[in-house]
Order: structure tokens, then sequence, then C-alpha cells
């Protein structure tokens, strides 16, 4: 277990540059997904927020470039309530159509055609749920719709199990990103699959991606330093007491534990080694 | 108002109106000749932000002019919403 968890060493080619550390995790060490250029890593969801205000202003916090968004049917008795696109606009942020709240792979296929009537965009987030209770994918529900999306045009992330099998199955079809999770969507609990999370890592040749069970910045370090591209979350900032605050916290974090892969961590030791010199005590 | 009464008024209103026509699952009544461009109109909805299924296939926004309602034609009417994972 020591050595899966064991982080890289890098290359001398990121460790040269910026000195200005926060450059040096966004503008040289950009995340790229299917050809798109982003200096964050941070993805963020739309939902569960008070009020659009308050997730237009999160958003901003957390300075994340993307955000995910739910296709759903109009309110016909109130066509003219609030629109997120009037509060967080797909012109500032590039706006990730997600399939949420889908069991079937033509479920998602659907909702994902009209995302792209309605948005323009061909990068999408997959997401074929199989269990109510849990939120666990139903792989191969997520692998037949997966298919069916790339042979439509669609470039598609997708959220999966932490199967480092399947992990490699969605990106031989041509996945863009892959987005394990970390623990059940909406819980909270933390990365409690580091082993598996870094198995995944290593050998994907795509962008990879925690997408579920970050419960605070700790979390999204953890996830960062496991050697993950990015990372994404919902219910941590929008649940916290205090969501702007929250959200500012996981930008850092997100960039701490980016830094922190990137620098290559310290071998660990069972026992102490003294910090000072022991010549010339005296 | 009463049930009996609501259900008398809708089959007045299905008297006069040509065409019944389910959207987003409810059941709506309108006179032919109608376009999408119409349905949206009577509906109060911008066409720009929303994307629109017709029997289950997808209606191009450069379409909705030109393509005419028929009677029973199942509608659904969709746009972005906050979501997340």
């Amino acid at each position: 277990m020591a050595t899966a968890l064991k982080l890289c060493i890098l290359s001398e080619e990121a460790l040269e540059g910026e000195t200005d550390m926060t450059n040096q995790a966004t503008d040289t060490d950009p995340l790229i997904i299917a050809g798109r250029v982003f200096s964050s890593r941070l993805i963020i969801g739309t939902g569960k927020y008070k009020d659009y205000a308050e997730n237009a202003a999160a958003a901003e916090a957390s300075g994340a470039e993307i955000v995910t968004v739910a296709v759903r049917r109009v309110n016909l008795s109130d066509p003219s309530a609030p629109m997120l696109v009037d509060y967080v606009s797909p012109e500032k942020y590039t706006f990730l159509p997600n399939t949420a709240g889908c069991f079937t792979g033509e479920d998602a296929v659907r909702t994902l055609r009209l995302a792209r009537e309605a948005g323009g965009w061909s990068l999408v987030k997959l997401e074929v749920l199989g269990d109510e209770k849990t939120l666990y994918p139903n792989m191969p529900e997520t692998l037949r719709a997966a298919e069916l999306l790339i042979n439509d045009g669609f470039e598609v992330m997708v959220y999966c199990s932490d199967d480092p099998i399947m992990a490699r199955e969605l990106e031989d079809i041509g996945c863009c990103a892959i987005m394990p999770l970390g623990a059940p969507i909406g819980s909270g609990l933390g990365i409690q699959n580091p082993v598996n999370i870094r198995l995944i890592v290593e050998q994907a040749k795509v962008p990879v991606l925690v997408d579920a069970g970050v419960g605070t910045a700790s979390d999204a370090a953890v996830a960062m330093e496991l050697g993950c591209d990015g990372v994404l979350m919902n219910t941590a900032i929008a649940e916290a007491k205090d969501p702007l605050q929250m959200a500012r916290a996981m930008r850092h974090a997100v960039i701490a534990g980016r830094q922190a892969y990137l620098a290559g961590r310290m071998a660990k030791r069972l026992y102490a080694d003294p910090s000072s010199p022991l010549a010339g005590l005296i | 108002m009463s049930k009996d009464m609501a259900g008398e008024m809708k089959s007045g209103e299905e008297a006069h109106k040509a065409m019944k026509i389910t959207v987003n699952g409810e059941d709506r009544y309108f006179d032919a000749p109608l376009s999408i461009a119409g349905l949206l109109t009577s509906l109060g909805i911008a066409g720009g932000k929303v994307a629109i299924e017709r029997n289950l296939e997808i209606v191009p926004k450069s379409a909705y002019d030109t393509i005419g309602l028929s009677d029973g034609d199942r509608i659904e009417i969709v746009h972005f919403i906050g979501g997340g994972a």
C-alpha cells in the first residue's frame, strides 16, 4: 500500500518557471480537457444553493471556470421565474451539462441531446445512476451510453466507479475525462478510496477528476495530492454554513494539493529524524 | 371550483379547440394551425434559452417557425437549471 500511495516525483519541467506559487499551479500548469484549456482545476456544481445569486457568488469565489448544470422541464406555470443563465453566465463559465438523475443510458443520451440543442455545447458530463440510496453509477449502462454519445459527436466526461478496469474501458472507448467518485454523491465523507483513485490516475492518459465525496478543504487537497487533475464538488460548498468562505477554501485547497503533488512529498519514516544538524551540539 | 366544474370547462374548451398537445406532461388545448414558435409565444416562454422535443425528436431552433403541431403531439420544453453531480 505504501508504494501505491507514494507520490510521483515531478519532472524538472514542472518545477521550473514561475516562483509565484499561484501562477505555477495555474498559468504554467493548465488543465486540458478535450483540447480546452482551463487554469482552474476546480469544477463546481450549481445545485442546492439558497438561490441563484448565492450560487453565482460562490462560483466567483471558487475561481472555477467550469460549472455543471442540469437539464429540466421549464415550469409552465411560471415561465418568467429566475433562470440560472441570468446569474451564472455561459459566456463567463463553461457550462457542463450533466445527466444527474438519469437511471438508464437512453435517458442520459436523450437529456444530453437536449442540452446540446439548448446550449450548443458538445462537452458533457455523463452520469448513469444505478441505485437511489447510494447514487452509485450503473457501469454497464454508463459504458453503453458513453459509446452512444461519443458516436454522436459528444465529448464525454464520465462519472464512474473507482474500478481501474472500468476506468480503462471508458478511456478506451474515447471518454475525454474519467471522473471516479471518492465517496457517494453528497455524502461529504472525503476520499474513501485513495488506493483506487491512485491506480486510476497512474494508468490514465486523459484527465482524472474526483467527482463526488469531498466534504471539506482537506478532502480536495487529498484528491489533488493523489495526482488527480481536478475535483468536482457541489454539496461541500452549497451546504457549508458559509458557502462563499468554503468556496474560497476549496479554491486554495485544490491549488495547494496540486502544488504538493507537483512538489513531490517527502518519504514517510517510522521514526523521528531531527531537522537541526547534530554536528556542533554543545 | 369543484372537480366536476373543472371537468366541464375542460370538455367545453376541448370542443372549441382543435388540438390537444401534451406539454411537459400537462394536457393543453390549442387552435390549429400552430407552430412551435407560436406555442412558445402562447406559453410565454423565450425560445432562445430552451430546447424542445416533439414526440421524442429534437426540434432544431431553426425549425421553430416551420414545424406545425398536430393533435396528440407530446412536447417537452427544457432548460438549464442548477445541478451538481
